[in-house]
Order: C-alpha cells, then structure tokens, then sequence
C-alpha cells in the first residue's frame, strides 16, 4: 500500500449541538486522501452526526446546531456562506437503508449529473450513466433493464444504485453510513470488495457497527463514544493494540 | 382449598370475558344492519319516488301545417318561421282533439297540454321543413297534472275541488287511453332542459351544467393555492410560533360552518369587489375558499407521507431544495392530493348554505354557457323544486337527487381509482 499524505478533510474542535443536548464534544481528526476511513462505536456516539456534518445533511435538522471548522480541500464549510449544493457535489452519500428514487434505473443515476448540467447530450448522459453502473459494479446485473423501476431491484442492488447515483456526479468524497446494515451478508460482502475498488478513486468515510466490517475495509478508524472522539488511527493498530482501555473494551466486545 | 377458589374464580372471569367478547360482536353487527337498513331504506324512497321522472306523458296530436295559417312558404328564412303563426295551428289541432267539441270543453282540453307545445311543432317543423301543407301526427308533452295522474302521483278517487283535474277531464283523457293516443316515452326535457315554471318542462340541464362550471372554478383556485400552501408549510416554512399558529387555523377553518362562507361572499366578493350575482364565478369561488382548507389538510398529509429519504437522497446529490421537492416530493404526493382535491369537490358539489347566500338560489331557466353567466346548481336545484308546491316537481327532486348521487360516486370513484392507478410503492 502506497502511503500518501494528502489531507482530504480537516476537523477541528467541531462541537454539535441537538437543542442543549451535545451530540459531539470538540472532534478533531484528519482524513487522509483516497482512503477508507471507518467511524466506530456504540449507538448514539456521534459518528453519524459527524458524518452528516461533513456534507451538511445536518442543515434539514431545525434544531441542530454545528460549531468548529471543518476543511475539505482546506476550505471551510461549516460557515453560513458555503454553498451547500456545490459541496454536496463533490460529497456523495449513502444512506443506511437503500434510497432509490421511485424511478427507473436510467433515471435514478442520470438524475444527478442531468441537474447539475454535466452531460450537454443525450449520449453523454448515458455514458455517465453506465461508466457509474460498472464502477458501481452493477451494470451487468441490469444492462437489460435500465428502465425498469430502480425500487424492482435486491436490496444489495439497490444499495449499489445509490452508490453509482453517488459516483454519477463526479464526487471526490463518499459518505457511507452504516451501508451494509439492512443487507444480507452475500451482499454486504459485495458492497465491502466495491468498497474496496472505489478507494482508489475515491475518499470514502463509512460509518460501520460491524468491528469486521471496519477491520476489513478501512484503512484508518476512529473510535466515537459519547460524543468523543476517543482514538484514531491505522485500522490495523486499533484493532490489535489500541491506546485507549475504553476502545480496547468496545473492539473486545466488553460492551457497546 | 385457596388455590382451587382462586381456579374457580379464574374460569368464571374467563367466561365472563368471552361472553364480552361476543356480546361486543353483536353489537358491532346490530349497528351495521341499522346503518344498512337506513341506507337502503334511503335509496329506496329517493329512487322509487324519482324514477318515475325519467318519463314522461305525451299526447298524440294531429297537426295541419297549413301555409295560409302559419303565413309561411317554402323559401321562408329562419326569422320568418321563427315568426309563423304556430300558436294558431296549434289552436287548430287542440280543438280538433275529439269531434264537435263545445268551447268551454275546448278550453278544459287546452289544460291538458304543455304550455310549450307549440314550440314543439315548431321545431318540429324546422327539422322537417317538407311538411308544409301536411297534416301530421305528433306526440306532444302533456300537462304535468295528467302526467302526475297517469303515474298515478296523485289520486283521481278525490273530491273533484281537490284535484287538479275535473270529472269531464279525467273522461277525456279516458278516451285518449281507450284509444291510444297517451302514452309514456323517455323523457329526453329532463336531461336537456333547464328549470321551469311547469314541472313537464323542467329539466336538470342548467343545474348541472351550473355545478360542472362552478366546480371549475373550484378546482382552478383551490388546486395551485392548495398545493402552494401546503408545499410551503411542510418543506420551506420555518417552524415557528407563526407557522404553527397558521397550521391551527387552518384546522380549524375547515370547521368552519359554509354559511359563514356564503356570507363572506355576499359581503366581500358581492358587495365590494362587484362579482356578478347567482354565478358560478362567484359561487365557485365562495365554495373554493370553503374547501381550501380541506384540500390543504389533504395535500399535507400526502406530503408528509413521502418517506423523508427520498428527498435526502435527491439533497445529498447535490438537488436545490426546491429541486428535491418538485422533482421528487410533490410528483410522489400528487395521488393523494388529487384524491384530497376530488373529495374536497365532492363536498362543494353538495354545498346549498353559501350558494343560497350569493343568489345562486335564483330562479334560472336558461343553460348557463359561462362562468359569469347567472346559473343554477344541483343542490340548489333541488332545494327549490322540493320547495314548489306543484306535485310533479316532488319525483323531479327525487331525481336530480339520484343525479347527484351519481355525480358524487363518479366522483369518488375517480378519486379511488387515481389513488390506485399513481400511487407508487417503496
């Protein structure tokens, strides 16, 4: 593995607030680039609120509230002159339970790059559209029925419909929370070799509740709880000698 | 010994609940036949009474379109037959009914016949120009009275001074029975026609055609306004003190009595903006406002029932709100907006209060063609036949009632199957 150390994303005292109740407590981590990087911990830590700061999901919540600074490309976006579109842009996101849009295949990967203006002809778009298909490695499986409803499809395939929808808009970043939860484990075991291909190309962040899921796919983890970063660091390192007695318990399974 | 009482006690209670149980289900039934019962009972006065409208009498009159008497020839233009002299044919033909007839039972004769008859030989003519210096034989509409009597409406077993008809009319018509020339045909006025003074003549036409407009106007105003509000109040307002308090009101709008309604437009529309009186402008737009409120409930509920990760999923690739909304929010909640709009319209067809308020209660005996042309509506309609003292507008209400039950299922069909036919699964 080539070690590179390009910053992604830069999190700095990132405080988030739901109402007066703290949901995260000064975060700060780096994220390296086309890397997987894995959020761990129990249940209510804090790691999917993180997630959903990095592309400002947050924002649909009226009472939620985000201070600190967050830098992708050493630009801020945690500020009210942002613009929340173009950075969604370039984040794309995957949602814990697969979200296709109640529309055909075709049309739930053009939706992206058709709004966003990417493709100027028709046989551009289409062309965005397979290239997302394979890269999401689901063209085969659907080549012959692009227009049949993307809601017709496995629960595996849907989950790689949306991430190909993700890939159609030329992200850099991927946000995945929690991918894999509602799938079976032939499914789950082909998003995390995806998974695998697409950190060539791509910083991926994956929220995760499975330690296996977070030793086999990433590269660096950090370990949430209680709205605290506890530790960060190489996958390996974490899950074989980790700093911190309170990781040391939740990777052992001693609670979380 | 304690635990064997506390068994007994046990089995009794369990009985106990059983028997609950059932008795409960009993009840449940017993209440759904009355329901039942009422229904049926309902439809079954409204149709046995209105169907008889559906017919109506005709008489068999010989008719000599003489040239001399109708001042006509066969180059006449359009504004001269409009001008021929039909009444006098149509004199000639009602003394001729039976042979030697004296005048005082000429005039008796007269009455039972249709004021409009010589209308009909009059169209009948211009559909037939070729029957100039014929005589021919045509059935035209009878009185309502004989009408009423032949389906046997009203009682001919009365004293004379209580009936419409006399004892030397009942043996005429007697004589026309023996020698067929009445008979019962569809009764084509009914469903071509607007009101009338005379029930034989009145037909339901305007009413609808009223009420077709009117709704119109209701669903062009209540529909964007409705989905407008309802867009902005569940994806764009800020939740505040304000927006909340717009929300209870609404609610609590849609409660509000349609009278209220009728008197605003009276008050408003009527008497400071200057809309045209007893239209359907005018009423639809009173009965718009009326149903707002209703289709605003509908169309949030159907907004609120899009799952909130489809428009995450359109947000987080970089979709405008507006985009996430229009592109995929509202098109998922179309189907149960328009099912909402359509049961809000099912409810301003039935409105009588706020119509009656803006004078659409007036008496209209043409075919309203526009939306500011002064018209009946089928409710309305039907408030002012059952009104009437004449027998033979009773079956007519009872009809147009039929007629706007039929509406209202048709109607709710559309709505059912809209709602089946768009409504997508996730």
């Amino acid at each position: 593995m080539v070690e590179n150390n390009n910053t992604k994303i830069s999190a700095k005292d990132v405080d988030v607030f739901y109402s007066e109740k703290q949901a995260l407590n000064k975060i700060s981590m780096d994220i390296k680039e086309k890397e997987v990087t894995a959020l761990i911990g129990p249940s209510g830590c804090g790691k999917s609120t993180f997630l959903r700061c990095i592309n400002r999901m947050n924002d649909l919540i009226e009472i939620c509230k985000v201070t600190g600074s967050i830098k992708v490309d050493n630009e801020e976006i945690i500020s009210s002159s942002t613009d929340v579109v173009s950075l969604r842009s370039k984040i794309g996101m995957v949602f814990q339970k697969p979200n296709p849009f109640p529309k055909s295949i075709f049309d739930n990967v053009a939706y992206g790059p058709s709004i966003h203006g990417l493709a100027d002809t028709k046989s551009d778009l289409e062309n965005i559209v397979i290239t997302s298909l394979k890269k999401a490695g689901l063209y085969n499986e659907v080549k012959d029925r692009l227009n049949e409803p993307g809601t017709s499809l496995s629960g595996g395939q849907q989950q790689r419909l949306c991430i190909a929808r993700a890939i159609a808009v030329n992200p850099e970043i991927i946000l995945m929370d929690e991918p894999c939860s509602a799938l079976d484990p032939i499914a789950t075991a082909i998003i995390e070799e995806l998974i695998d291909e697409l950190r060539l190309n791509y910083t991926i962040i994956i929220v995760t509740h499975s330690m296996q899921q977070a030793a086999r796919v990433s590269q660096k983890t950090c370990f949430f709880h209680l709205g605290e970063l506890i530790e960060s660091g190489e996958t390996n390192k974490i899950f074989t000698n980790p700093d911190n007695t309170k990781t040391q318990d939740y990777i052992t399974g001693r609670f979380g | 010994m304690n635990s064997i009482v506390a068994q007994e006690r046990i089995i009794a209670l369990r009985k106990k609940r059983s028997a609950q149980d059932l008795r409960f289900k009993y009840y449940g039934f017993i209440a759904m036949c009355l329901a039942l019962a009422v229904l049926v009972f309902l439809l079954y006065s409204i149709f046995s009474r209105g169907f008889s409208a559906f017919q109506k009498t005709t008489i068999l009159l010989e008719i000599n379109y003489d040239q001399e008497i109708l001042k006509l020839t066969p180059d006449s233009t359009d504004q001269e037959i409009e001008k021929g002299k039909f009444f006098k044919v149509k004199k000639n033909a009602l003394n001729n009914v039976f042979e030697n007839l004296s005048k005082s039972d000429a005039k008796l004769i007269k009455k039972l016949f249709s004021t409009n008859i010589d209308k009909e030989i009059k169209n009948y003519y211009i559909d037939n120009p070729s029957v100039l210096n014929t005589t021919q034989k045509l059935w035209v509409t009878a009185h309502s009275n004989v009408d009423q009597m032949l389906k046997g409406n009203s009682r001919r077993d009365v004293p004379e001074d209580r009936r419409k008809l006399n004892d030397i009319q009942l043996s005429f018509i007697d004589q026309l029975v023996e020698e067929d020339r009445i008979q019962k045909e569809f009764n084509n006025f009914f469903f071509t026609r607007a009101d009338s003074r005379h029930p034989e003549i009145a037909g339901i036409a305007g009413s609808f055609m009223g009420s077709l407009l009117t709704l119109f106007v209701v669903f062009i105003l209540s529909f964007p306004i409705a989905i407008g509000a309802s867009v902005y109040l569940e994806e764009f307002a800020p939740k505040n003190k304000l927006t909340e308090l717009i929300e209870v009101n609404i609610s609590n709008l849609a409660a509000v009595p349609s009278i209220v309604f009728g008197l605003l437009g009276l008050g408003v529309l009527l008497n400071v903006f200057g809309f045209p009186r007893s239209t359907p402008l005018v009423g639809g737009t009173v009965l718009a406002l009326m149903t707002l409120p209703t289709i605003i409930i509908a169309c949030r509920a159907s907004l609120k029932a899009v799952p909130p990760s489809i428009k995450e999923g359109a947000l987080a690739i970089g979709a405008t709100k507006s985009q996430a909304v229009f592109h995929h929010v509202v098109p998922l909640a179309l189907p149960g907006t328009l099912t909402g709009t359509i049961i809000g319209l099912a409810q301003a067809l039935g409105e009588t209060a706020p119509l009656i308020m803006i004078g659409m209660v007036a008496f209209i005996p043409n075919i309203p063609t526009g939306i500011t042309e002064p018209s009946a509506s089928l409710p309305v309609q039907i408030f002012l036949w059952v009104e009437s003292a004449e027998r033979g507008f009773q079956e007519k209400s009872a009809a147009a009632i039929m007629i706007i039950l039929l509406f209202l299922f048709m109607m709710n069909a559309l709505a059912v199957y809209l709602r089946n036919r768009f409504e997508k699964k996730w």
